[in-house]
């Protein structure tokens, strides 16, 4: 009675790569997806870098007549389409041609699409009253429904990755996208595996996709002082565990990955990547600019991932970070590992593959997830790289700067949001 | 399986009529319009110019009196979220952090770890007058009396004259985790962001959560503002609102009607206290009704076409009513999202036929938008409050300008006046304009 949850495929558009294995060998060899920003000229912020998704070509992913229909996503969704047809592909769905689509849902963690920033300045610009010093907005509207295109405006909306994947597997089934800051595609993928527990879907695409390396994004996380200022070396700027780390190393891209109900998986035959046994997700209460002292609300994501897996806490084999490489977060993290963890917690290796990848804000979980199902299939822990300065409030194994072959059949992976959005989940090596 | 039941418990209402869900349906009722002109903005070069604002919505007195100073950081959104989770806690008897700290009760009588949140919400848009005058500095030629062009990289310079938690104004995560600040609210919380559709997934997603066991109580619903310069200006942009009544806004929205062409933006909020049933009943809570099914589908033709047959409706109210265990022959009210649009109306009159078949000129039609007009990711759950209200009541509000049903539209729409009803079961459901994700709630007055 009991459905259990598999993977059986994935695909992830990243700065380290467009397929799989080209980004995964980069994480393995320890590889920078970050250099300085091109996508707009930021010289003048105070951060200049990013971890950017270079020649992305959505041409190669899609044949000529859904090129066409989607020819006008936005940076985000592109990159959620191509990924979602690489897991797609991956999973050998694609042969099968008597699904029930009713029955194949939809569990995005999208980001909103890029705001149309200089058209948007410039109309705030010639809207504003210079000796009222308020804006006039009938000057503004004037303006603004002149410069601003109805399809940008439209396909900003953060559900539209989810819309038009569903649009291009034609599927009928459950269409969630949720946005929980920088938790989001872990908390997509823990509720969609719910709706297949629960009976709403067989399958679900899950996963999430971001980007805001925009004019507009940098400002907001640059008035936050959350990014790393090393603009002279932006390869080490993203130190998670370091002692002299000075905040995240903002990325994009997008992560997919296909669930199934196991009997579904097995009647046809498919390859099992791993299977997800359990999901947590919890909110701090605390306040929206810190996260709880205590770690109180990551601490408890993680015990209710672990009891919900039904597994030993020394059964877990490796612990994929939030670790964004912020003073605040990778401190409390190693908290709440210890605090789950206890003595145990040392024994326990832990990294964080934004040290490479950067942060990709709502897809990072579900592309770090990715990462944990290629360290069972391929027995080897991705490293934390620029880890050089230990600091006594983070003292637990990072895997610093080397992968590191390990037996690894259980991993989990945690997401931790602005506002005090905790997610975790734990997959297992599918094993009958 | 589980076989936990979830039932309603509390209704938090914030709405262009009123403050409450009681004074809400009370103008519902009297045929009230929450549809007038604009007056948050001057609106007189917008090609609609009409809207339902809330007015008079003073969100620090929906706040424990320590958390007053964070109002400063909360979009208008999340100000109608923070203001409608106190009216539901209220109204549900949930003493939370916020009520006691209110010195409203001694005790909290609640735990807070199996206390969840589930909130829809928009694409917050930014206070344009903010940013705007941040952005006036950003110029190549200010001493240009006209024509200034912005430079991008001047902004890298003055981007400072924004206050530096100006990003979490509009985080959409940040309505629940407000309310779940407020409340202390901290099992499973999570927020959806899929239009007109994320209130009915929100509670969707919430009755599940509590069916599993994850949470015992959980704050669900939405809440949206559309009224600032470019909540207005995007679906102008996109054919989607009522530009000829910029006169007579009290008319401009026509649910089914054959004078209909097109919907009124609007702000709100809905947060429902979904509970599991014997943790209501062991704590005396009074009970609206109960959570019976929850279907959810999406429309895969396109993404900004209308299925002219309604079909991702037929799909999400069949997957709700099988999910219910009843047949649509048992549902005796029913609740489209009825946003005065030609296409949208006419795809829902043509779900209901495709599911109800012959019934379907007779059940009963609740619709609301016509006096509330469409705030996006909370009308849903304003939708719902209003739907349990009039089962409970045994009264159906009246949908405002719903004068002569379209031939496409052949319903038995509640209009020209409230009229009694004897209803037990509901269906409701909705459907993002944006993107075509889909939900559908079956909702039973009572517990039996």
């Amino acid at each position: 009675m009991n459905r259990r949850v598999v993977i059986t495929g994935i695909g992830w558009i990243t700065p380290l790569g467009h397929d799989i294995e080209t980004a995964w060998g980069n994480i393995l060899a320890g590889n920078s997806g970050v250099a300085p920003t091109t996508i707009f000229d930021a010289k003048t912020f105070p951060t200049t870098f990013s971890a950017e998704v270079k020649d992305f070509d959505l041409k190669k992913f899609l044949n000529d007549n859904e090129f066409e229909d989607h020819r006008n996503v936005s940076r985000q969704a592109g990159f959620a389409l191509a990924a979602a047809k690489m897991a797609w592909k991956n999973s050998g769905l694609e042969s099968l041609t008597d699904l029930d689509k009713s029955m194949v849902g939809i569990y995005l963690g999208g980001g909103e699409g890029p705001l149309d920033f200089t058209s948007f300045a410039q109309a705030a610009i010639d809207g504003w009253d210079y000796e009222g010093n308020d804006l006039d907005s009938t000057r503004w509207a004037e303006v603004a429904a002149k410069v601003l295109s109805p399809v940008k405006e439209l396909e900003q909306d953060p559900n539209m990755a989810a819309s038009h994947i569903g649009h291009c597997f034609g599927l009928e089934g459950p269409n969630f996208n949720t946005l929980t800051a920088c938790a989001a595609s872990t908390q997509a993928i823990g509720e969609a595996t719910h709706m297949i527990r629960y009976g709403d879907a067989d399958i679900m695409i899950s996963g999430g996709c971001h980007s805001m390396i925009h004019p507009l994004g940098v400002t907001g996380f640059n008035l936050l002082t959350a990014l790393s200022n090393r603009n002279d070396s932006p390869t080490t700027a993203s130190r998670p565990f370091d002692r002299t780390r000075d905040g995240f190393v903002l990325g994009e891209g997008a992560g997919m990955l296909i669930l199934e109900e196991l009997e579904h998986a097995q009647k046809r035959g498919a390859t099992i990547l791993a299977e997800i046994v359990g999901y947590g997700s919890t909110a701090d209460a605390f306040r929206i600019t810190d996260i709880h002292e205590d770690a109180r609300g990551g601490i408890a994501a993680m015990r209710m991932a672990i009891e919900d897996a039904g597994v030993d806490l020394k059964a877990i084999d490796y612990i994929s970070a939030h670790g964004t490489s912020t003073a605040e977060n990778d401190k409390i993290e190693t908290k709440a590992i210890r605090g789950v963890f206890g003595d145990h917690a040392p024994n326990v290796p832990v990294s964080s593959v934004k040290s490479m990848m950067g942060h990709l804000i709502a897809a990072a979980g579900a592309c770090e997830l990715i990462t944990c199902i290629l360290a069972i299939r391929d027995q080897v822990l991705p490293p934390t790289v620029n880890y050089e300065n230990p600091d006594p409030l983070c003292d637990l194994d990072y895997v610093p700067n080397e992968k590191r072959p390990a037996n690894v059949k259980t991993c989990l992976s945690n997401s931790f949001g602005f506002g005090g959005q905790n997610d975790t989940l734990v997959i297992r090596a599918f094993e009958g | 399986m589980s076989n936990k039941r979830v039932v309603i418990t509390g209704l938090g209402v914030v709405s262009p009529v009123g403050l409450g869900i009681d004074e809400t349906f009370d103008a519902l009722v009297e045929k009230q319009c929450g549809v007038r002109r604009i007056e948050s903005f001057d609106p007189s070069k917008f090609a609609s110019q009409i809207g339902g604002e809330v007015r008079d919505l003073k969100v620090n007195n929906f706040v424990f009196k320590k958390y007053r100073k964070s109002v400063k950081v909360m979009a208008r959104d999340i100000e109608l979220a923070v203001a409608a989770a106190y009216l539901a806690v209220k109204d549900g008897g949930l003493n939370t952090k916020c009520i006691v700290d209110r010195d409203e009760a001694d005790a909290v009588n609640i735990d807070s770890t199996r206390f969840g949140a589930n909130i829809g919400a928009g694409l917050i848009c930014a206070d344009l007058n903010e940013l705007a005058g941040a952005l006036s500095t950003a110029v190549d030629n200010p001493e240009a009396p006209i024509d200034r062009a912005f430079s991008l990289g001047k902004w890298g310079e003055k981007m400072s004259n924004l206050t530096p938690l100006w990003l979490l104004k509009f985080l959409p995560n940040m309505l629940a985790c407000h309310v779940t600040i407020v409340h202390d609210c901290q099992a499973p919380s999570n927020t959806i962001t899929c239009g007109e559709a994320s209130s009915h997934l929100a509670i969707g997603e919430a009755f599940r959560t509590i069916k599993r066991g994850a949470a015992d109580v959980c704050i669900c619903g939405g809440a949206e503002s559309k009224m600032n310069p470019m909540g207005l200006m995007r679906p102008i942009l996109n054919n989607r609102v009522v530009t000829d009544y910029n006169d007579r806004p009290e008319q401009a929205c026509r649910p089914f009607d054959e004078k209909r062409s097109g919907s009124v933006i609007s702000e709100g909020g809905g947060l429902l206290i979904l509970e599991e049933y014997e943790h209501a009943k062991a704590r005396g809570a009074n009970i609206y009704g109960e959570v019976l099914g929850f279907g959810a589908s999406a429309n895969a033709s396109h993404w900004r076409d209308v299925q002219s047959d309604g079909r991702a409706l037929q799909i999400a109210a069949r997957k709700a009513v099988a999910d219910a265990g009843v047949s649509f022959d048992d549902i005796d009210l029913i609740n489209p999202a009825g946003l005065g649009l030609p296409k949208e109306d006419a795809a829902e009159a043509a779900a209901i036929h495709g599911v109800f078949g012959k019934k379907a000129t007779e059940t009963p039609v609740l619709c609301t938008k016509g006096a509330l007009g469409n705030n996006g990711a909370g009308s849903g759950a304003i939708d719902l409050a209003v739907t349990l209200k009039a089962m409970q009541r045994g009264v159906c509000p009246p949908s405002l300008n719903t004068e002569s049903l379209s031939d496409d539209c052949q319903l038995n729409v509640v209009r020209k006046d409230p009229i009694d009803l004897r209803a037990d079961l509901a269906l409701s459901f909705a459907g993002a304009l944006s993107g075509g994700q889909t939900g559908a709630l079956v909702l039973r007055r009572s517990v039996s």
